[in-house]
């Protein structure tokens, strides 16, 4: 990989020279896998391998659940009740690939929130977050078809809801919603391609996936400091890193472990704690639950969507400017969307040339707002939309805008950063002097000869 | 001199295009059959019309049918709900379109409401027009339909008095073919 400066495989055996002419693919996975890593990643940088390992999880479980489910609003239901209660381990299965969509946004938000303190979107890594991105809107794409497949009562009206807001879009809403639905309501159409699209979609996160490894392996790895790894020599650059296997593979491990341990005791022991009753209701077309909630993962974006009716101002402005082309409703659906896209663009709205929060003292405050302001919409979102739980969502709603639009791009300019280190060594040295030392001495063995 | 490479230049220039512009074409046709199979199908199409014998209704009573994936409420209002629905001022409503398939565009007086004139039969898509759910009758504080989602009250018209609910109830394309069988779509 381009960047930091290496050893690279070199073919030793003939038959190693033979195939490294014909198809490098061990030089490949060599230089993969000892990429130079800065060596003061703390416990944040472990989610993308907990995120790996989930993606790879779903996809294996999916396979095997597909063998005994039927896509067909006569039998979804019933099949999953099969699965639960015939197929051998099948339970087990179902409740692991349930709850695996929880741990899969559980480790997304903390991924994402890493990014966003330690300034991982900034420069040059602005592609890499916006694959995440990507990755991440496609993630909610497939886990809400997924959600449809068991056809419950919260399937099904979770899909009228959310396919709904296809139909709030102006003079092309109808004929979008019926295209997607394939019919003017949900239906076994909706359940067939929603099917089609669940099996397909991860397939598609897994080809992101693969880029946006890529593209953090050129840029090399941001880390707490947020300051470059030296690429002026090689042994500058192995002060500051060490080589991934086996250093970080096995603190990845070691932390997979200990969140597959929390895991598997609530697949275990509270298998439906993060589900809805209603959904083991077979879904009826003529009876509404009384209160649609989506998945927990879903709720601060919900909470969005809901916060603008048409006693805001911004939203009466919007109709007033636009004609009333802009309603309360459609309004709703940008803010939703926009709400990720100002996120998708922080590389560009985040004026500071500091990367790490850990240096701006201004920016630390409003970042841990966010993230209280994060779990506020996500209870709000739960809440029925009456009383005062509109006008917290309102507010929440809009300091994650301004977190994005205002202070973002101001900080840069009225905040006064603390000094940096001079280089990832001095801050390792700082962290740990003692250990520093006798690591400095056992480092040049280490490295790349393991 | 120029002459000459200008000429070849613009016929390479040509080719480009033409085959750009082929190869578009050909994407177009092979992309619009697999976005294309997505709309409705023909069986969906053929179910948008709807015959319901309506013979065994009483005043009072309302009859739930579900009609192309939603369900649709055909009540036959007593006369006493014809005079509440009739004694509300325009100014009291919130939506002032009467939402009618059969009569685009005007006002949501009682009248322009029901598919007959005597206000006896309403018909109305049963979907509440704030999210999506299924309005209760009976209920309410305005004697007519209440969403339990979100709290929106819909009156003996189904038109919307209070709660989130932007527009009242709309009244799909709806008629008599005979006396006692109602056409939908």
């Amino acid at each position: 990989m381009a960047g930091i400066p290496h050893d690279h495989y070199e073919p030793k055996a003939a038959w190693e020279k033979s195939l490294s002419k014909r198809l490098p693919i061990v030089g490949l996975m060599y230089d993969t896998l000892m990429i130079p890593t800065p060596k003061n990643l703390n416990w944040m940088w472990i989610w993308g391998i907990v995120l790996t390992f989930v993606l790879v999880l779903q996809i294996v479980t999916g396979i095997v659940l597909v063998m005994h489910y039927t896509p067909h609003v006569d039998y979804a239901f019933s099949s999953v009740e099969h699965i639960m209660r015939n197929v051998n381990g099948g339970h087990m299965l179902r409740y692991i690939h349930m709850n695996g969509a929880s741990l899969f946004f559980v480790a997304v938000y903390a991924h994402i929130l890493r990014g966003l303190y330690y300034g991982s979107y900034k420069a040059p890594r602005e592609i890499t977050w916006i694959i995440g991105m990507l990755i991440y809107l496609l993630m909610m794409g497939t886990a809400f078809m997924g959600y449809v497949l068991p056809w419950g009562q919260m399937s099904f009206w979770g899909a009228t809801v959310i396919t709904g807001l296809f139909g709030a879009i102006p003079f092309v809403g109808d004929a979008l919603q019926a295209w997607l639905l394939g019919g003017p309501a949900v239906d076994n159409a909706t359940l067939n391609r929603f099917f089609s699209l669940h099996y397909l979609l991860p397939f598609v996160i897994l080809g992101l996936v693969v880029v946006h490894i890529w593209a953090f392996h050129t840029t090399g790895n941001n880390n707490p400091t947020g300051v470059e790894v030296r690429r002026t020599s090689k042994e500058e650059a192995e002060k500051d890193t060490l080589p991934f296997w086996p250093y970080f593979v096995i603190k990845d491990l070691f932390a997979l472990a200990v969140i597959l341990a929390v895991f598997f005791a609530v697949v275990g022991f509270m298998p439906n704690y993060l589900g809805h009753p209603d959904n083991y209701i077979e879904a009826d077309p003529l009876v509404t639950p009384s209160h649609i909630v989506p998945e927990w993962y879903f709720l601060p974006f919900y909470a969005i969507l809901r916060a603008f009716d048409d006693t805001v101002w911004v939203v009466q402005i919007a109709s007033f400017v636009t004609g009333g082309i802009i309603d309360a409703k459609f309004f709703g659906v940008l803010a939703m969307f926009g709400s990720i896209a100002v996120m998708a663009l922080a590389p560009w709205l985040d004026t500071s040339s500091i990367r790490s929060a850990r240096y701006r003292p201004m920016l630390k405050w409003w970042f841990w707002l966010f993230v209280v302001n994060f779990f506020v919409l996500m209870w709000v979102g739960a809440m029925p939309a009456e009383g005062i739980y509109p006008i917290i969502a309102l507010i929440g709603s809009a300091y994650w805008f301004a977190y994005f639009l205002i202070i973002l791009p101001l900080l840069g300019v009225i905040e006064k950063p603390l000094a940096q280190p001079d280089t990832i060594e001095d801050d390792f040295v700082a962290h740990y002097p003692k250990s520093s030392k006798d690591a400095a001495g056992g480092q040049a063995q280490a490295t790349p000869a393991e | 001199m120029s002459h000459a490479e200008d000429n070849e230049g613009s016929r390479r220039d040509f080719l480009y295009y033409a085959t750009a512009g082929a190869g578009a074409v050909t994407a177009g046709a092979a992309v619009w059959p697999l976005v294309n199979q997505m709309n409705p199908s023909a069986d969906v199409r053929a179910a948008s019309t709807m015959r319901v014998d309506v013979a065994g209704l009483e005043p009072g009573s309302q009859l739930r049918v579900l009609f192309l994936g939603k369900p649709v409420f055909i009540r036959r209002r007593t006369e006493e709900e014809i005079a509440e629905a009739r004694a509300v001022e325009l100014s009291d409503l919130p939506d002032g379109d009467s939402r009618n398939a059969n009569a685009e565009g005007t006002d949501a007086s009682d009248e322009n409401r029901t598919i007959d004139e005597a206000g006896e039969w309403l018909v109305m898509t049963g979907v509440c027009t704030h999210l999506g759910c299924i309005p209760l009758d009976n209920a309410g504080n305005f004697g007519g339909w209440f969403c339990p989602c979100h709290g929106s009250h819909y009156d003996i018209s189904g038109r919307i008095r209070q709660g989130p609910a932007p527009e009242n109830l709309p009244v799909p394309q709806a008629e008599f073919v005979d006396d006692t069988t109602i056409l939908l779509g």
